[in-house]
């Protein structure tokens, strides 16, 4: 892996008001606050964290599919977050996404050679025959076959489907995926196929995945590092070894216990977390985590941590770290 | 064990502008006094739509077309449509995937437990809150007395999905079935509500059903493990043989496929797709994707062998 | 699969019928009008239905029944291109306000409020007092009074389908706004649209009727179905049958579109699926 760095984002901030009326100012969702990260060439990056900590807007962010509240999202050395929209337009080819939904992520009404030759649209000095090939070739990458071309989404099962969306997707030549829970939506025996389908597809064509997952038997497998969030926070940014081995912080840690594996009878040390994940509307105050953590004490209330080094490579937003 | 409801030779069928599908097609087994079985499968296997002829609740246009259902010494796909309301709910109570779906939205949580005490055990309104309030105090809400007069959208997913446990236990039921009750959870929820179901199994000794397609969850929480594909059981047995030793292709295959634990390279793979309930196969619903099929696994529908004293197999492999 | 559906729904069926012999009539006005529709003729004022007049004569005698064939022509033409007028400002309005969202769309959907505010009819005669009543005018106002409808529908299936994750995909690739509403959000919205129209053509018909009823449609002597009413109505204690036939062209117009409408509706409409 080389480690040169193809995406910086830094501070990323992106505030939802909601319930805003003429007589009402609404209420602040703090999506997602203050993330910084970086992502290396060919590397696969995930986020991990349960449902509301702002990691699919984290996703959208960094493609500025939304525009950011604060922050920047440096891709090769340019600020996408300020660019005007007609350069960020050029840019657009060499970031791509997959979405989790391979029901709502394709148009209904649209055949198969459409759904996967738009992109090709921009690019007028290509003759139809041209188009064709290159649909063609993309449908063999990902394990569609040719008499599929003229299909639509209808008559495919979720797997197919998905593999049509990497399909739209790399046909781009991307240098930067973000894949967002691209197989929660596939039965287990299909999400297989996919994860290999990913796996080849980096390795052939040199992307980098920025992969947003909550199954972490998944992100373990595919990861070379993980960047865990809660609460539109990051908590902690390690390699997967080093956060496998020994994470640093309680809500990692709780995580990782969390997750159900087939291994049966082995004893599991299980940290049952109390309670549920607080709304975004109103985030608890000092780190974010202090409400559910079995570790928190006085200041964790009152003051946030912050996001710091502790190891080479390994950086943790706690007041109290683990095994310190 | 004691055998409490067992499930015989059912056969479910839905008719459909596209044809007949054959959701369950021939499906046997039982489940324990106060035991925890696992029922595993992917979308289509069939293993919902099990449990919902259990209460006799098939959705239109689903038919059960043959089959018993064998409880305390009767056939609940016999008895009078009367007869069956006091065993739903009472006997036998279900949750579902979906909590906000499963509680109405327009009654406050107050309403939704005291209506089951009434309508079944005739408790006056007093007794009936007590009830509920112990409950829902069983089942770990936060100061029960204040929050049984909030309504559903005050709660949580994971408050919910209790509160849908706590009206499920009301009437001490002898069986809980549970579809997928945490899919719709997040992890850490998910590890209290599996946490919770355990801990009210071995304590008021509810036989449970879990029904689910995670793997995990299954290994961790069911004594028993029951696999389906196409909607037929291709594997049943003691928790630990199906995942150390799993004997049908399918569940081997299943299995093989989900990452472990500091693997990497390259998963395995199974072949293929799901097939549609509609054009199922000839001979073994799995043939066309199984990597150890042989010449009769297309032709004829393979035999159900016990491969260990208590771990069947539906595969030509073991005939 | 949607003409499957449609073509074994009988009720549909019936409307399809009664629209398609309403075209014919239009279209084969001259060949199946006995008469010129606007031939006066003084000495047949006022008759019952006979061989020769087979619905009877107006107080210039003119033949009713080719006047009521003609005026399926106005009808029909006022109908269809009012809702045609109101369909594209619909959804031009519709789509802008629910794509691009904010002060704007709130703004739009206000004023289209205070157009459905008003009963149709009224509004249609107001804005035709001011623009003075030709035809090309009544198709105008009707058009305006039906846009709101349109507007709203559109606006609802925009609001849906711009979240939808296709739309950001075909943003990711870098496609733009007007690339994105015409490919990707008008296309999934012409189920409704097309239940609406539908609707709408009926209400139009009626709408036309009253108008030219009122003295405000079709200018005379040319005859649309509401002034043949119109005219008749002087009459109406003299000669009922006068007021009969134009009422029942009318009606059958009116009939024919509703069931088709509410035939679309049931086979477009995916919650009843």
């Amino acid at each position: 892996m080389s480690l040169k760095t193809i995406l910086k984002v830094e501070d990323l901030t992106k505030y939802f008001v909601v319930g805003r009326s003429l007589f009402n100012s609404g209420e602040v969702v703090k999506a997602v606050d203050g993330v910084s990260f970086s992502l290396m060439q060919g590397e696969t990056l995930s986020l991990v964290g349960e449902s509301g900590c702002g990691k699919s807007t984290t996703g959208r962010l960094v493609l500025r599919l939304i525009p950011p509240t604060r922050g920047t999202v440096i891709y090769q050395g340019q600020d996408i977050a300020k660019l005007p929209a007609d350069k960020m337009r050029k840019l657009r080819s060499d970031m791509q996404i997959i979405f989790q939904d391979p029901w709502s992520s394709l148009n209904p009404r649209m055949t198969v050679k459409e759904i996967i030759g738009e992109g090709l649209r921009r690019q007028p000095e290509l003759s139809r025959a041209q188009r064709k090939k290159m649909v063609l070739e993309m449908m063999e990458t990902v394990g569609l076959r040719p008499e599929h071309y003229d299909r639509h989404p209808h008559e495919f099962s979720g797997g197919q489907r998905q593999r049509l969306g990497v399909a739209r997707a790399l046909i781009m030549r991307p240098k930067l995926v973000v894949a967002d829970e691209p197989l929660s939506a596939l039965d287990v025996s299909v999400q297989a196929q996919v994860v290999n389908l990913l796996a080849r597809l980096k390795r052939d064509l040199g992307l980098s995945y920025l992969f947003i997952s909550h199954d972490l038997a998944i992100v373990e497998h595919i990861s070379d590092r993980i960047a865990v969030m809660y609460l539109g926070k990051l908590m902690e940014l390690a390699s997967k070894r080093q956060l496998f081995a020994q994470p640093r912080h309680p809500y990692t840690q709780a995580l990782f216990s969390a997750a159900p594996t087939t291994e049966v009878g082995r004893e599991k040390n299980r940290i049952i977390l109390s309670g549920d994940v607080p709304s975004p509307l109103n985030p608890p105050k000092g780190c974010r985590f202090h409400t559910r953590c079995p570790l928190a004490q006085e200041d964790c209330g009152q003051l946030e941590p912050e996001f710091k080094l502790l190891a080479p490579g390994h950086w943790v937003a706690c007041h109290h770290p683990l095994n310190d | 064990m004691e055998s409490l409801l067992s499930i015989e030779n059912l056969e479910v069928s839905f008719h459909t502008s596209q044809g007949v599908a054959q959701a369950v097609c021939g499906v046997s087994y039982d489940i324990g006094r106060g035991e925890v079985l696992g029922v595993v499968g992917e979308s289509g296997s069939g293993k919902s739509v099990t449990a919902l002829s259990v209460l006799r609740l098939v959705p239109y246009p689903g038919r059960i077309s043959a089959g018993r259902i064998n409880y305390e010494g009767r056939d609940l796909l016999k008895v009078p449509e009367k007869q069956m309301r006091k065993v739903r709910g009472d006997r036998i109570s279900m949750i579902f995937q979906e909590p906000m779906i499963s509680l109405n939205p327009a009654f406050t949580i107050e309403n939704q437990l005291t209506e089951a005490l009434h309508n079944h055990r005739k408790m006056s309104q007093k007794e009936a809150r007590e009830r509920a309030i112990e409950m829902l105090a069983l089942v770990d809400i936060p100061d029960p007395a204040k929050r049984i007069k909030d309504y559903p959208h005050h709660l949580s997913g994971g408050m919910r999905q209790r509160v849908m446990i706590a009206e499920a236990l009301l009437l001490d039921p002898d069986v809980l079935l549970a579809d997928e009750p945490t899919t719709a959870l997040d992890v850490t929820v998910q590890a209290q509500v599996l946490d919770l179901m355990h801990r009210l199994n071995e304590r008021i000794g509810t036989a449970i059903m879990l029904i689910t397609h995670n793997l995990g969850v299954v290994a961790e929480s069911a004594r028993r493990v029951v696999v389906m594909y196409c909607g037929r059981v291709v594997e049943q047995g003691p928790v630990k043989e199906i995942f150390e030793e799993a004997r049908h292709p399918y569940t081997q295959g299943l299995l093989k496929s989900i990452p472990k634990p500091g693997g990497r390279g390259k998963l395995f793979e199974m072949e293929g797709i799901v097939p549609s309930l509609f054009e199922l196969p000839q001979g073994c619903p799995f043939n066309p994707r199984c990597p150890q099929r042989r010449p009769e696994c297309a032709q004829s529908a393979p035999p159900w062998r016990e491969v260990q004293p208590g771990h069947h197999a539906l595969c030509w492999l073991y005939a | 699969m949607f003409w499957k559906k449609f073509l074994h729904n009988p009720i549909g069926m019936i409307g399809v019928v009664v629209i398609t012999l309403n075209i014919l009539m239009a279209a084969f006005a001259p060949v199946l009008a006995t008469h010129n529709p606007l031939t006066i003729n003084v000495a047949q004022q006022s008759e019952e239905p006979s061989a020769q007049h087979w619905f009877g004569t107006d107080e210039f005698g003119r033949d009713i029944y080719s006047r009521v064939i003609y005026g399926s022509r106005i009808s029909l033409y006022i109908s269809l291109f009012s809702v045609l007028v109101a369909t594209f400002l619909g959804v031009a309005i519709g789509a802008t306000s629910g794509y691009y969202g904010g002060w704007m769309d709130n703004l739009i959907m206000r004023v289209m409020d205070a157009i459905m505010s008003f009963p149709a009819i009224l509004l249609a005669i107001g804005i035709l007092a001011v623009l003075g009543p030709n035809l090309s005018n009544v198709v105008l106002a009707l058009g305006i009074v039906y846009t709101p409808r349109f507007a709203r529908i559109v606006r609802g299936s925009v609001l849906s389908l711009k979240e939808k994750e296709f739309v950001e995909a075909s943003k990711a690739i870098g496609n733009g706004d007007a690339y994105i509403i015409f490919r990707h959000i008008l296309p999934n919205c012409t189920a409704p649209l097309i239940v609406q129209a539908t609707a709408s053509l009926a209400y139009a018909i009626l709408a036309e009727s009253m108008l030219s009823f009122l003295g405000l449609g079709a200018p005379p002597p040319a005859p649309s179905w509401g002034n043949i009413l119109s005219d008749a109505r002087n009459f109406m204690m003299d000669n009922a049958m006068m007021t009969v036939f134009p009422g029942l062209a009318i009606t059958l117009a009116v009939l024919g579109f509703n069931l088709v409408g509410d035939a679309l509706r049931d086979v477009l409409d995916p919650r009843l699926k």
